[in-house]
This record gives C-alpha cells, structure tokens and sequence, in this order.
C-alpha cells in the first residue's frame, strides 16, 4: 500500500482552489486508483447481474460511497433479502467508518473551523480515503487541509463512478466467461485486501469466523445470517482476543 | 425493478444505515480513542461482516459467476490467496492469480 513516506515538509498551496486541485491529483495518483478501479468494475458488474440500473449504481456511490456496504446492498437486495436485513447488514459494515472519522477530524479542525467545513470531509470517509488522508496531511498547512481533504476525495469518488460505469457495460456485453471473471473481482479483491489489512489476531480470526460462519447459518436457513455472522464471528474473535491479552 | 422504488430503497437501505456512523463521529469526535473497547469489537464485528458477505459471494454467487462450478471458484479464491502470500503480500498478484485460475477452470468446464 501507499507506504511512501510524505516527501515535502508542511506542503503549502497559493490557495484553496489550489489546494483542491491538489487532493485531486494526489487521488489520480494514488496506489488506490487501481484499487478503487478494479473493485468498482467488479462493483459495477454485479450491480448489472442483479438487476440495477447503471444510474442507480452511480448514485448509490456518490451517496453511500463505501465498497462493502454497496456490495452488501446490491447482492442483499438484488438476492432478495428482507429490506430490514439489508439494512441492518448495510449498517453493521459501516460501523468502521465511526473510528475513522473520530481518527480524522481532529487532523482537518483548526479554532476557526466550523461545523459545516466539516460535512463534506465526514461523508466523504472511507478506508481509501482516509488512509491517504492519515499518509498526507500532516506533511501539509493546516489552512489547505479541508480543501485537499474535499479534492482527494471527489479525485478517488470519481475514479469509482467512471469505472462502475465501465464494469457494468463490460458486463452486459462481454462472454460469460469474461463476465464470471469481472463479478469474482469483487469477493476476491475483498478477502486478499481485508487479509492483507489483518494485522492484529483480532481481525484475522474475524476474517476467519465470518468466512466459515456466514455460509454455515446461511446452509441452516437461519434468519438474519449475515447479521448474525458479523456479531458471533465478530464477538468470538473479540473474546479470543480478550482471553489472550489477559494470559499475556 | 422499475420506477422511483429502488432509489428509495438505496436511500432508506443504502445511505441512511450507512452514514448515520459518519455522522455519530462528527457529534461524537471527542472523547473517543481507537482503542477504546467499543471501537476494538465493532472494528470485529465489521470484519465479519465482511468476510460474510465475501464468502457468501463466492459460494452463492449472482448471474454469470453462478455458471462457473463452485469447486472452480473456490479454488481460485484460495490459489490468489497463496499467490498473494508467496508474491510479497501483494493484492495485485493475488487477485491475478485468482482471475486467471478462474478463467481457465472455467474455459475447460464451459468447453
């Protein structure tokens, strides 16, 4: 991932727009370019197979903007799942965005701040986002921050919609083969980017339960099943993790 | 799906469950820290979550995906994952790997 190292010290612009201008090529440049770009051509497919329209897909990641919960949205609702189900599915993977916008915010105020300076950056939260954000802004003047934040963010955002566009039209006219390929980018970017986020036993045994335990209640027509998965899978690997810490 | 429906559902199952958590962190940003147990165990739960959903796209998956054997798709899934490990952890490599193991169990299944 972006490993490398902020080259200036306190980078500063001639102005806001500048500033702007800024995050938005920081994004085009961004490792999570191609990232974004292969998950949301995966994104965009599935959204074909189940049914959505290409609007509706590019709607949904201007306002949702968050790859799991799309994905957990289109195959939930597209899959036929109770509407509630969906939602609370949709909810529980957002969770993590709570964190990071705690973890963010303090980067982005100054005593002049206002409340509403800061909607844009809150909704504009994501892990690619927030990761180049952690990796950028504390090299750069506290004045610019907020307006690079906003073009970084519109830069990878806009990324997302042009190859969700890409990978739904690819799907509607490529062989099945080659289409079965676009709709495995999705679960197999996924598993290898959340194992490769893993570093603590906690999120590798959660990785490991929710793989095991999702399609084991789904087997046993258990209401719920993905919900239900997220919290013991989820709890398991906190008590695991508890249990551990305290032999320590 | 037709009509003004799906953009309700997107905004009633999509936006709103999802960026109620953006907007508790904005209230909330004080007081708060990433270690916190609360923010620890959700942190778990959303990965669970996750891996779920992966798993449940790979076993049942949607449209054109459902014609390759599960067998193959599995197997795909786990060949990227060694290819991830064995190339420098890298997810390039693995999701390469990946697709191309599915695209060859499936050339030689579809043939």
């Amino acid at each position: 991932m972006g490993q490398v190292v902020a080259m200036a010290a306190a980078r500063t612009f001639d102005s806001t727009g500048e500033a702007y201008v800024g995050g938005i090529t920081a994004a085009l440049t961004s490792v999570f370019h191609l990232v974004i770009g292969g998950t949301y051509i995966g994104i965009g497919a599935l959204a074909h197979d189940f049914g959505f329209a290409s609007w509706w897909l590019a709607l949904s990641t201007v306002l949702v903007w968050a790859g799991p919960a799309q994905v957990i949205l289109i195959s939930a609702v597209g899959g036929g799942a109770a509407l509630p189900e969906a939602a609370v599915a949709v909810s529980l993977s957002g969770i993590r965005l709570f964190p990071m916008v705690v973890a963010l915010l303090p980067l982005l105020r100054r005593e002049s701040t206002r409340l509403r300076d800061l909607l844009l950056p809150t909704h504009f939260t994501s892990v690619s986002m927030w990761v180049e954000s952690l990796r950028l802004l504390p090299g750069m003047v506290r004045q610019h921050r907020v307006a690079f934040c906003n073009g970084l963010s519109t830069g990878l955002m806009g990324v997302a919609v042009v190859y969700g566009f890409v990978g739904f039209y690819l799907a509607a006219g490529l062989p099945p083969l080659f289409g079965s390929a676009l709709l495995f980018l999705t679960p197999v970017s996924f598993l290898i980017s959340t194992a490769r986020n893993a570093r603590e036993l906690l999120d590798k045994l959660a990785l490991l339960f929710g793989l095991a335990l999702a399609p084991l209640l789904a087997a046993l027509h258990v209401q719920l099943d993905l919900m239900w998965s997220g919290l013991i899978g989820g709890t398991l690997a906190y008590v695991v993790h508890r249990l551990r810490r305290a032999a320590a | 799906m037709a009509g003004l429906w799906p953009y309700v559902i997107l905004v009633l199952v999509g936006f709103l469950p999802n960026e109620i958590w953006r907007a508790l962190g904005l209230v909330l940003a004080r007081g708060l820290d990433e270690d916190s147990e609360l923010v620890v165990w959700s942190r778990a739960v959303a990965t669970a979550i996750l891996a779920g959903v992966i798993a449940k796209l790979i076993l049942h998956p949607p449209g054109a995906l459902a014609g390759i054997p599960a067998g193959v798709r599995i197997g795909a899934a786990a060949c990227g994952f060694i290819g991830y490990l064995l190339v420098k952890r890298s997810l390039f490599a693995g999701v390469a790997v990946a697709e191309a193991v599915l695209l060859l169990g499936g050339y030689v299944y579809l043939r």
